[in-house]
């Protein structure tokens, strides 16, 4: 029993953030070099507190929640830094104490709910398996555990569709299945990966109640990635906005959508036709395309494309790495302007043409 | 499902008919058609030294005067509904699955091939068992560690394993480990499995062996493939996010996402077997249907060929739809929508 | 040609698919009504958007549109020509006058070809010789796209995303075509690369006059792009209207849910926005409910939605907004 259940006293008894991840670094070794997906990524969620991270394609989400939960498996992977859950270090943990805590303390959905499920076992098959891996109990404890769960996350009469196969289930359907897999052994860190992508607008507004909803019954820490600034407001208490595996900007999500400081959050935000406001006659795109991580730009990885750099005095763009730092409050931002200048930037060039 | 056993069932019959026709044309069509007569085919079946009476006599009662599609007919006819055959002084009841007799002992096919199916059906079962577990741990562990010496070595051998020629490696087992060893029975020697199960299986483990590498060469490496595709689905990462242990992901989560096509070449290749395993028979002299085949075409006797030809492509037919039915086990999807 | 007569008319579109069974009984007796129905117009110059959930019919009614696919029944009318029962053979001038851009710009180029190949295929496969050669003419294009001319011998694995659904609009735009149909052009890109390419094609209408069908889940960006928009709701289109008279006024009650799920990347809206939460999925447009095919996820829903299918009629003041429902909403 000791070993199914590897939260000893101590650890429970651990203060601070739930998830703390600290200068965390993945490299993956290929035949065109070394891709740096993430490089020097810190950031923490406390219990109760929901974290999104933003970014392209590529920036090195994906990569950063695999970290976390210990699934980076093909042989060229590096990871360094630090990872803590609840206290315990798992950068360097043996493969067996990170997988008994993987289901358990922290779980995790995924983009495609469809191939995320294995498509020959049922439905509560797969939630039974999860659910007893790590509890003790029998067969038929376990299928009614699982016929709770997937009550609780809105399947309808889940006594009889416990028995469906996946491809039986919408997308939706199978998105809360998915809910109710990660959430089986009631985990206090859930990690989701662009949960609602593949699915619809009114399906992802369910889908965002629900993680909402269980979040505060399970009081856990939820992190979310995503690229749709959207939904990290809907959800999220702070953000990492990404930008070529590292940090752009980090704070709370009334610090970054009030008052967003990093050059390329701007450029974000500029992109996107927004629904909240009155039509635009033209988008403000950020020219250029995001870098190769075989090849990041010396300096400010986001340099190419920044239409901000000829403010910085000297070359420091183009040669100095520019670290997230407070801005105040704990806004941190990577970014060579100073503090002030950005906050006039945004007031006076920024804010105005977005509106 | 009924229906589709039964929609199944009879493409296997008309499969099975087709087969018979091309069998039957072979053997008399062509000649025919290559300006035999009926008394020159009717020939071979009669002593050296008969006269042209008993040379037309045989001929009759062989049917070969009739047209070609006649003669097909009474074949069938026999298969069928059974049919009574003269043998010069009275006439024999044959019942139905009338298998004809053989042109040149006389007897009736159906209890020779039967007699000899045991035989083969002991080799090709011993033998899938054997390639089965080796060709599928072969190909899994190769795929779990791709690219590592092992993988390397094993995928090399498996090359060389299809490539290598049966009567090869055959003879130089049987050479090495019954002839100079002594560690196996000799070539040639068969206890049915009813009489003494340790040595049916000791006869035949030479065979077995033989045979298995050939097929799990082939296996190893469609597992392999199949692993490697199924190891990099999502399922799989959500397995392991579940906190399952590396082994159950593999066994529970990958293998039985990668056994469909393992299933249905298996299928095939179990069916034919059965009645193809010509060359291990031979080289092991086993008095298996592969021998009987070989025999019986070199001697020209077509009920025999008919009748084995017949049997295998039965046991074509019935492996498919077994493969078939498997796939509704393996794969929800297919029996569910 | 009258210029105020519509560019396309579609009428009464029907396109169902027979269901070949996956299972062990292959008995082809039911059908996916992907689309039901369906008639719309579209101006010269404008753009028109098609709407909806995943599976509603969007890709199906632009490929039918595009006469990719032959329709059950109904008609397509391209400046006034039915198009809809064409024989293959009699497509190659429809083939000039409207194109397609697809959503994925990974697949729908042939990797071995090089950029001038794919560009200047659709001369190749008309036959035409442009002015100044068919070099020139696609160093023209890519240019118009925003491509460099030295791109031409290049292959398109070296291109990114955006770029490569450049290529793909600059193929597009060769024959010079009256209208385009766009199968979710930028739902493949990045956000930053997407307003790349929605401003891309912007600018191009502009110069060259262009009518777009624009076919989209994203409602941020159909409603940056379109003049007037189509939603659609299991095979059948239950509202159109100009657009900002759709996103302000919306009558039917789907097009209100769907408006208002949309995430909108501001937290004070957090507490703000009224939300109306729709309960359930789209039903399978195999077995699609009676009456009104929203009703069974509608808060307003009564016995006559659930027997009587509303018309797709005009409703409240706005000139060419209608709406398919029983209790349109009031604003
Ligand atoms: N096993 C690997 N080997 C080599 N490179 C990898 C590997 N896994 C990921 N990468 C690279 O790391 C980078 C970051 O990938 P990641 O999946 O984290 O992006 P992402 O931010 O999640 O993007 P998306 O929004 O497209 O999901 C990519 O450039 C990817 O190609
Ligand atoms: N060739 C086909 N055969 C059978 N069914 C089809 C075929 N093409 C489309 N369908 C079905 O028709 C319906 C409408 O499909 P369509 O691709 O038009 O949807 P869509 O609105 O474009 O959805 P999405 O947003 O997912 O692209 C779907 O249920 C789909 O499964
Ligand atoms: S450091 Fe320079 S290049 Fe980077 S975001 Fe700031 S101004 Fe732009
Ligand atoms: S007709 Fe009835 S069910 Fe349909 S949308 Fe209108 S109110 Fe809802
Ligand atoms: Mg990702
Ligand atoms: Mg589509």
């Amino acid at each position: 029993m000791s070993l199914m259940t590897p939260t000893s006293p101590e650890a429970s008894r651990h203060t601070g953030p739930y998830l703390q991840v600290e200068d965390l670094r993945v490299h993956f070794e290929t035949d065109d070099g070394t891709v740096k997906s993430v490089d020097g990524l810190s950031f923490a969620v406390e219990k109760g507190k929901t974290l999104g991270i933003v970014g392209e394609s590529g920036s090195g989400k994906s990569v950063t929640s695999m970290a976390v939960m210990g699934l980076h498996t093909s042989k060229n992977a590096r990871i360094s830094g630090s990872i803590k859950v609840d206290g315990q270090e798992l950068v360097g943990a043996p493969i067996d104490v990170v997988r008994r805590l993987r289901g358990q303390k922290m779980a995790m959905i995924f983009q495609d709910p469809l191939s995320a499920m294995h498509p020959y076992y049922t439905v509560g098959n797969q939630i039974v398996e999860a659910y007893r891996i790590h509890n003790d109990v029998s067969k038929k404890a376990a299928r009614a555990h699982a016929i709770d769960m997937l009550d609780r996350v809105g399947i309808p009469s889940p006594r009889d569709r416990v028995d469906a196969y996946p491809h039986q289930f919408s997308g939706g359907m199978r998105q809360r299945a998915m809910i109710a897999m990660a959430l089986s052994c009631d985990p206090s860190l859930l990690i989701a990966d662009e949960p609602t992508t593949a699915l619809d607008v009114t399906v992802q507004a369910q889908i965002l109640d629900l993680i909402r909803d269980l979040q505060r019954e399970f009081h856990s820490a939820v992190v979310i990635i995503t690229h749709d600034l959207g939904v990290v407001a809907e959800l999220a208490d702070d953000i990492v906005v990404m930008y070529a595996g590292r940090k752009a900007e980090h704070g709370s999500a009334e610090q970054l959508f009030g008052e967003p400081q990093h050059p390329y959050a701007w450029g974000l935000l500029g992109s996107m036709p927004r629904f909240d406001r009155p039509p635009t006659e033209r988008l403000l795109p950020i020219k250029g395309t995001p870098p190769s991580l075989i090849n990041v730009p010396e300096g400010c990885a986001f340099n190419p494309r920044c239409e901000f750099s000829s403010r910085v005095p000297g070359e420091r763009c183009v040669t100095d790495r520019p670290e997230a730092l407070d801005a105040g409050g704990g806004h941190r931002v990577a970014c060579h302007l100073p503090t002030a200048q950005r906050r006039q930037i945004w007031a006076d060039e920024i804010a105005p043409r977005l509106a | 499902m009924i229906l589709y056993i039964i929609r199944r069932l009879l493409a296997a019959v008309g499969l099975v008919v087709v087969l018979s026709m091309i069998t039957f044309a072979i053997f008399y069509l062509m000649p025919r058609l290559a300006g035999a007569s009926p008394e020159t085919l009717a020939t071979r079946y009669v002593g050296r030294s008969s006269t042209g009476a008993t040379v037309e006599q045989r001929a009759e009662s062989l049917g070969f005067y009739d047209p070609v599609p006649v003669q097909y007919w009474n074949w069938l006819k026999g298969v069928l509904f059974g049919t009574d055959v003269s043998t010069g002084a009275d006439t024999v009841r044959c019942p139905a699955p009338c298998l004809g007799y053989s042109f040149k002992t006389q007897d009736p096919v159906l209890p020779e091939i039967l007699d000899r199916l045991p035989v083969s059906f002991s080799l090709a079962i011993g033998a899938a068992v054997i390639w089965l577990v080796l060709g599928v741990s072969i190909g899994v562990l190769s795929a779990l560690k791709r690219g590592s010496f092992f993988d390397r070595a094993a995928m090399t051998l498996a090359l060389a394993g299809v490539s290598l020629p049966i009567f090869w490696t055959g003879l130089l087992a049987l050479s090495i480990f019954s002839y100079q060893l002594g560690w196996t029975p000799p070539g040639g020697s068969y206890t049915p499995f009813s009489e003494s199960p340790l040595d049916w299986a000791f006869a035949l483990l030479l065979p077995w062996v033989t045979l298995a590498l050939l097929f799990s060469a082939q296996y190893a490496r469609l597992t392999r493939a199949g692993m490697l595709e199924t190891m990099s689905e999502d399922y799989i990462r959500t397995a392991r996010a579940k906190g399952l242990p590396e082994r159950t992901v593999v066994a529970k989560h990958g293998l039985r996402g990668a056994l469909t096509p393992i299933v249905t070449i298996f299928g095939l290749d179990f069916g034919l077997l059965i009645g193809s395993a010509v060359l291990t028979e031979s080289v092991f002299g086993l008095p298996g249907l592969g021998a009987l085949a070989v025999d019986s075409t070199r001697n020209n006797d077509l009920p025999m060929v008919l009748g084995v030809v017949l049997l295998v492509a039965v046991f074509v037919a019935v492996a498919n739809l077994v493969v078939d039915l498997l796939y509704a086990v393996i794969d929800p999807r297919v029996r569910t929508r | 040609m009258n210029d105020a007569a519509p560019l396309l008319e579609v009428e009464d579109l029907v396109k169902h698919f027979p269901v070949k069974g996956r299972g062990l009984l292959q008995r082809a007796t039911q059908a996916v009504q992907a689309v039901d129905g369906v008639s719309f117009s579209v101006r010269r110059g404008e753009t028109f958007s098609i709407v909806g959930e995943s599976g509603c019919g969007k890709s199906t009614t632009a490929r039918l549109v595009t006469r990719l696919l032959a329709p059950t029944s109904g008609t397509v009318r391209l400046d006034g020509k039915d198009i809809s029962t064409l024989p293959e053979r009699q497509l190659r001038p429809l083939r000039r006058d409207v194109q397609m851009i697809f959503q994925d710009p990974y697949s729908s180029l042939n990797p071995r070809h090089t950029v001038g190949k794919i560009v200047g295929a659709p001369f190749r496969l008309q036959d035409v010789e442009p002015e100044g050669g068919r070099k020139r003419a696609v160093q023209e294009l890519l240019s118009l796209v925003g491509l460099s001319p030295e791109h031409y011998n290049r292959y398109p694995h070296e291109f990114s995303g955006g770029q490569r659904q450049r290529i793909g609009i600059a193929r597009t735009l060769a024959l010079k075509p009256k209208l385009i149909v766009a199968d979710e052009p930028v739902s493949a890109l990045d956000v930053s690369i997407q307003a790349q390419v929605v401003n891309l094609l912007e600018d191009l209408q502009d110069e060259l006059g262009l009518t777009y069908v624009m076919i989209a889940h994203d409602l941020s960006v159909v409603r940056h792009v379109s003049d007037r928009v189509a939603v659609m709701y299991l095979g059948k289109i239950v509202e159109v209207a100009d657009r900002d008279d759709l996103y302000e006024h919306p009558r039917h009650p789907y097009t209100a849910a769907m408006l208002s799920a949309v995430p909108v990347p501001d937290t004070r809206r957090r507490t703000e926005r009224e939300r109306i939460r729709l309960q359930g999925d789209v039903p399978s447009p195999i077995d699609p409910p009676p009456g009104c095919r929203f009703h069974t996820r509608c808060w307003k829903a009564t016995e006559v939605c659930r027997t009587e299918e509303p018309p797709l009629v005009q409703i409240g003041p706005a000139p060419g907004h209608l709406a398919a429902c029983h209790h349109p909403e009031e604003k």
